[in-house]
């Protein structure tokens, strides 16, 4: 199995896309190959699927536009009847310092809680791929495992081990992270928290590297640290981006972990949004345009990352 | 120590704080690389390097923690202790030093933040709210309360029901605007419910669901088109079995882009040559699908459909922010929250249990997909 491998594999330098939209169309027998499997009842399925799948955001989209008024005295397709929109919501938005300082907030807690996980469970998923050790198969699968665990019910030991630290009765062994930073603790968090899905994700395409290369890198008399940094990461890029679109979807849209450890100063526009929500009537019509505010940075980085899912989160896997 | 760091970040400006932090993090790994690089060369210098971060890193990180000082020195002295065993190690020196370093970080998290805490759950489900063993009490209150079986049944439809419709419609949306003409632009629309967070749902599937009194002008979609088609408006979410596939749907909805974007990488990967022998074969489109596509994506289709099975299982948000005004909509994973913010502790850890029960079947085959990859290699 392992020797189809090494054509596919993504060469650092070689732009990963590019290479695959090449070999996806060689020589036209491919290409009619492929104008035959998408017939005229497979374009008619996907365009429903797609439209049934975003009228609604299109319905979001239309309100956000609405002025208050009309939005709660109709619904938004009335529209299309009497013409009536305005960018006012979204000025009152960007007006209200509280969702323009949530919105920094997200962006300063997403960030490296997208980096550090990714960078950790790299290094253990290594681990699992390329260094023997006894009972590796059963660690691995435990930590597979551990994705099952609700994040519910470790939120409250957490915060408890966060706020007051670790005390036994011989002394201090832990001193919290009571008013250390506003971001510390949800950054914490997450990291934690994505990190069976990141090792199992990773270790997936990181032990499908062929067994050649990195016998040839350690003949060589590169150690671990050299094979890691300078053969795994290289050929786990497109892995890594993938995982990291999710991971940044999964902490930006994060409502549950913000609730308990994002509090104040450091509340993401989730957060915000949801406090919104909860005061029915006053501001509750700039919502769909706090939501959608709340959506751009998400779309950008799916745009920005969209062409290492050519190669896949799982494209090492597909072989298995 | 560690505190005062994080105290003076926490006075810079947000946006500032990012790459201070980044850095810091990444200066750290690139520390860490450095020593699991030298760490098995050779040499009385390589060994005296080895013997200093055993002992001292472990005390660094107890001290900047904030411990005391005893507690600080058996770290070191626990360090030491593990230099003794690598030097000797058969696999040669430095061996272990170097499975410490890649796995220890994630380790130690994972110690921390997931498994500390289930245990203690596990020990909870057995407790009174007030601490005092009960033995399986708390399960026989799940089993004996009609609305708790209404949130198990609820549970089970939705781990049965997302995962197979939203890998279902993904797969085959994914399929079908393969290589089409403007295929990103498609992608896109379809990824980009995941691109909203669960509060933008439950805000947009308000102008869906909502509902007004016959006579009134309509804000939920469901409803005017009732009212156009000549009914009398429904409120869907107070329909007791229904409600339940409702808020299904809005799960459906979101992950159908997770299971389409992950798939459609897969179809990618699927060897072009096999796709043509099949056709060469003359086989049709269906055939090549089950008989090529299929076999060519199947350890993605598993990994896909354990991630939405688990997402489900945990599925929270949806239930909260839309569900709770309505009645019998209650699943696990909700109702272990509402519990444990009434105090009731020992109940909510028992669902908990109970939850980590129903996932062990889907563990259970994953491990064995993981065992027998690795047998092949």
């Amino acid at each position: 199995m392992t020797a189809t491998i090494p054509a596919d594999l993504p060469l650092p330098g070689a732009s990963t896309t590019k290479g695959a939209v090449e070999r996806a169309d060689v020589g036209n027998m491919t290409r009619r190959t492929k104008r035959r499997l998408t017939s005229r009842g497979a374009t008619i399925a996907s365009i429903i699927i797609a439209v049934v799948w975003t009228i609604p955001t299109f319905g979001l989209f239309v309100t956000s536009l609405r002025p208050q008024a009309e939005i709660t005295r109709s619904g938004w397709w009335e529209v299309f009847v009497k013409w009536d929109l305005t960018t006012e919501n979204y000025a009152t938005v960007l007006g209200n310092s509280d969702l323009t300082r949530s919105f920094i907030n997200s962006i300063a807690i997403t960030l490296p809680a997208t980096i550090a996980p990714l960078v950790i469970a790299s290094l253990a998923a290594y681990a699992f791929a390329w260094i023997d050790f006894k009972g590796k198969n059963w660690l691995f699968i435990f930590v597979f495992a551990l994705q099952i665990v609700p994040i519910q019910m470790t939120l409250v030991p957490l915060l408890t081990l966060f706020s007051r630290g670790l005390n036994t009765q011989a002394g201090t062994l832990f001193s919290g992270f009571q008013g250390a930073g506003i971001y510390t603790q949800v950054w914490i968090a997450h990291t934690i928290f994505a990190l069976p899905l990141a090792i199992f994700l990773l270790h997936n395409f990181i032990s499908e590297i062929p067994g050649e290369v990195i016998e040839a890198a350690r003949v060589d008399g590169a150690g671990h640290g050299q094979i890691f940094l300078r053969i795994v990461l290289p050929l786990t890029v497109p892995a890594i981006a993938s995982f990291a679109i999710f991971q940044f979807l999964w902490v930006w849209n994060d409502l549950l972990v913000a609730l308990i450890f994002a509090s104040g100063d450091a509340s993401p526009i989730t957060r915000t949004l949801a406090e919104l929500t909860g005061q029915f009537g006053r501001s509750a019509y700039l919502l769909p345009a706090g939501a959608f505010i709340a959506m751009l940075v998400p779309l950008l980085v799916f745009f920005a990352l969209q062409r290492y899912f050519v190669r896949g989160l799982l494209a090492g896997s597909t072989k298995g | 120590m560690l505190k005062r760091f994080f105290d003076w970040l926490g006075d810079l400006p947000p946006l500032a704080q990012i790459p201070v932090i980044i850095l810091a993090f990444l200066a750290v790994v690139g520390l860490l690389l450095f020593f699991l690089e030298v760490a098995p060369r050779r040499g009385r210098n390589y060994t005296i390097l080895r013997a200093a971060v055993a002992v001292l890193v472990p005390a660094v990180v107890l001290f900047l923690f904030g411990s005391i000082w005893w507690a600080i020195a058996v770290a070191a002295v626990l360090g030491g202790a593990l230099f003794l065993l690598d030097y000797r190690s058969r696999q040669g020196a430095g061996y272990l030093l170097q499975l410490f370093g890649f796995l220890a970080p994630a380790m130690f998290l994972l110690l921390v933040g997931l498994i500390y805490p289930s245990i203690q759950t596990i020990f909870q489900a057995f407790l009174s709210s007030r601490g005092r063993f009960v033995g399986l009490d708390n399960f026989a209150w799940i089993f004996s309360q009609p609305d708790n079986l209404i949130t198990i049944r609820n549970t089970i439809i939705w781990v049965l029901v997302v995962p197979i419709v939203s890998t279902a419609a993904g797969l085959a949306y994914a399929v079908f605007i393969d290589r089409s003409r403007g295929e990103k632009f498609f992608k896109i629309l379809v990824f980009m419910p995941m691109a909203i967070s669960f509060v933008g749902a439950s805000i947009i599937w308000r102008f869906i669901y909502g509902y007004r009194e016959a006579g009134n002008s309509q804000y939920g979609l469901l409803n005017q088109l009732v009212v156009w088609f000549g009914g009398t408006p429904v409120n869907w979410l107070q329909n007791a079995p229904l409600n339940t596939f409702l808020l299904i749907v809005v799960l459906i909805w979101v992950q159908t882009g997770f299971a389409m974007v992950v798939l459609s990488a897969a179809i990618k990967g699927v060897p072009t040559e096999q796709v043509e022998a099949a056709e060469l074969d003359g086989t049709n489109a269906w055939q090549r699908f089950t008989n090529v596509t299929v076999p060519g994506i199947r350890s993605s289709l598993v990994v896909v459909l354990t991630t939405i099975s688990i997402a489900s299982l945990k599925v929270f948000d949806i239930v909260r922010t839309m569900g709770t005004a309505y009645p019998d909509t209650g699943v696990i994973a909700n109702d272990m929250v509402t519990l444990a913010q009434n105090f009731e502790t020992g109940r909510s850890a028992a669902f908990a249990v109970l939850l980590f029960i129903l996932v062990l079947p889907i563990v259970i085959y994953n491990a064995r997909v993981i065992k027998s990859q690795r047998e092949i290699r």
